[in-house]
């Protein structure tokens, strides 16, 4: 049971960081970003690279920066950061005042496009990942507890923490919140709302490519294609906690973490089935509340 | 301060503003009457570029402000608090007034102090959130805003819609009280006797043009806008 908890915890913290960013977004332009799936695959591919002093491209390799993980991580994390922040410019910028249906499918192209580059760029398939985190198992409550299991939640909680005081309590995280409330009054009050949708693609970028390091580290592999699954199960978790609710988003990682991995671990045929559990439980919980754990009923203004 | 030449402007075609030209000098407050969709809304959404000027020419503090963002505008001192107020309703009140200290330099801690002063009920009430406020103390947060953003002119967009008549006249005074500073204002307004009561001058906008101008008393006593404006026949 604790053992399955605590995976359940650690999986979940990485549902929850991914959560945050599709929040974090679609509170301020009311868009889903799908390229989030790949940025959470760049993050990974980028710290690895860091990891072994190479990028390949497509048949050759250049060198890169030769280091540890903890630098890797930062690396890939701020990768991904740019990365998001460019996409936003080049692809949904010049968009903004398209409906938003229009957005949502350069999204999808973003995605399909990254993802693309990257099998052709980086090759096709599963590359191996390393452990960044060795060392013998810990009991804790009758439960071994791999150390990379507890780096993984302490770097979840703690990113969690110092974002909801940065939302809550800085000039930018009112800004953020104010955009989202109310995107021409927070114009009218100075704020440049451009400036604060960059901050936020590359806040949300940066936590994609983070879980995405932190998974890849799990799993130990990338793969262009690795972002996917997560990525959606990422967007129900925010659904499920409220979308445009950050700590919202991220309990509703947890709770997506927790029940894969109990419906893994005790339903008979589980670990083949749990995405379909995942999937089903929280259709039953957005029946019985639309808006999501935190969220607030919306009231669409004519 | 604020001058305003020949603006048009309008959604999907449809021209609302037809040549628009206004004026508020230094220390002045400039009432614009007129009724439901003369253009009131349209007029100060354009001026604050929320709404782009298909022609003319808006020009603050002397330097030509037609095609600037709203935020910069903003920034500059030109203070829309628009229609229905729109306080953020999922921020507390401290909040909302910080919010619109965004870059901005110093004097916001003389400013906080100068709206709790002047709006004695947001300070009691600085850590609710603002959709638990009643109308008029709406109006306030929306009035405290924009002076926590430093204003040079402000525009106020029927600072009393929607307000029982007691608390409506409460804002105007303290609309009053806010101008004793200098900041001149341009008021909209439906109620056109009390914002001809607090104005030295006026301009009524009737569909989408200037229909008549002058002074206060003057346009207080014509028949013209007793009969269209005050109700009197």
């Amino acid at each position: 049971m604790t053992q399955y908890l605590i995976n359940g915890l650690m999986l979940g913290g990485i549902y929850g960081l991914m959560a945050v960013a599709y929040s974090l977004v679609y509170g301020v332009l009311g868009l889903v970003n799908f390229a989030f799936g790949e940025i959470f695959m760049f993050g990974a591919f980028i710290a690895l690279f860091a990891m072994n002093g190479q990028i390949p491209l497509v048949d050759t390799s250049i060198g890169f920066i030769d280091v540890g993980f903890p630098i890797a991580l930062l690396v890939g994390v701020a990768a991904a950061g740019l990365l998001g922040v460019l996409v936003e410019r080049v692809a949904y910028k010049p968009l903004r005042k398209a409906p938003i249906l229009t957005m949502l499918i350069a999204t999808i192209a973003a995605s399909l496009t990254l993802r693309s580059a990257a099998q052709i760029v980086f090759g096709d398939g599963e590359q191996p990942f390393p452990n960044p985190v060795s060392g013998n198992g810990i009991e804790i409550l009758g439960a071994t507890v791999q150390p990379l299991d507890l780096v993984i939640m302490a770097i979840g909680l703690a990113v969690m923490i110092v974002l909801s005081l940065g939302i809550g309590r800085t000039p930018l995280g009112r800004a953020i919140r104010a955009t989202a409330q109310d995107a021409d009054t927070a114009r009218l009050m100075g704020i440049s709302v451009d400036r604060v949708i960059v901050w936020t693609f590359l806040i949300g970028s940066a936590l994609a490519g983070l879980a995405g390091i932190l998974y890849a580290s799990k799993y130990q592999f990338v793969d262009p294609t690795m972002g996917f699954v997560p990525s959606l199960k990422a967007l129900v978790a925010a659904v499920v906690g409220g979308i445009g609710n950050v700590p919202g988003a991220f309990v509703g990682g947890i709770l997506i973490g927790l029940i894969e991995a109990l419906a893994g671990g005790y339903i008979p045929g589980g670990s083949a089935w749990r995405d379909v559990i995942v999937f089903v439980a929280l259709g039953a919980m957005l029946w019985i509340r639309p808006q999501g754990l935190f969220g607030v009923r919306v009231v669409e203004r004519a | 301060m604020l001058r305003v030449s020949d603006l048009r402007a309008g959604y999907a075609g449809i021209e609302v503003l037809k040549g628009v030209s206004l004026e508020v000098g230094p220390g002045e407050i400039v009432a614009l009457i007129g009724a439901n969709g003369a253009g009131k809304t349209t007029l100060l959404r354009t001026i604050s570029g929320l709404i782009k000027a298909s022609d003319g020419r808006v020009e603050f503090d002397g330097a030509d402000a037609t095609s600037r963002p709203t935020e910069a505008l903003a920034r500059a001192g030109l203070v829309h608090v628009p229609e229905g107020r729109n306080v953020f309703p999922r921020m507390t009140v401290r909040e909302n007034l910080l919010v619109a200290t965004w870059r901005r330099g110093s004097g916001v801690s003389e400013d906080l102090d100068r709206t709790s002063k002047l709006f004695p009920i947001l300070d009691q009430r600085r850590n609710q959130q603002a959709y638990t406020l009643s109308g008029g103390e709406q109006q306030m947060l929306a009035l405290g805003r924009a002076i926590m953003r430093d204003p040079r002119l402000l525009m106020l967009d029927e600072p009393s819609m929607g307000l029982a008549p007691l608390v409506a006249s409460e804002v105007f005074d303290l609309i009053g009280k806010l101008h004793q500073g200098g900041t001149p204002v341009l008021l909209v307004e439906q109620n056109a006797k009390s914002a001809l009561r607090l104005a030295s001058r006026a301009y009524v906008l009737v569909n989408g043009s200037i229909a008549a101008e002058g002074s206060a008393d003057e346009l207080l006593s014509s028949d013209m806008i007793k009969r269209a404006y005050l109700g009197e026949n």
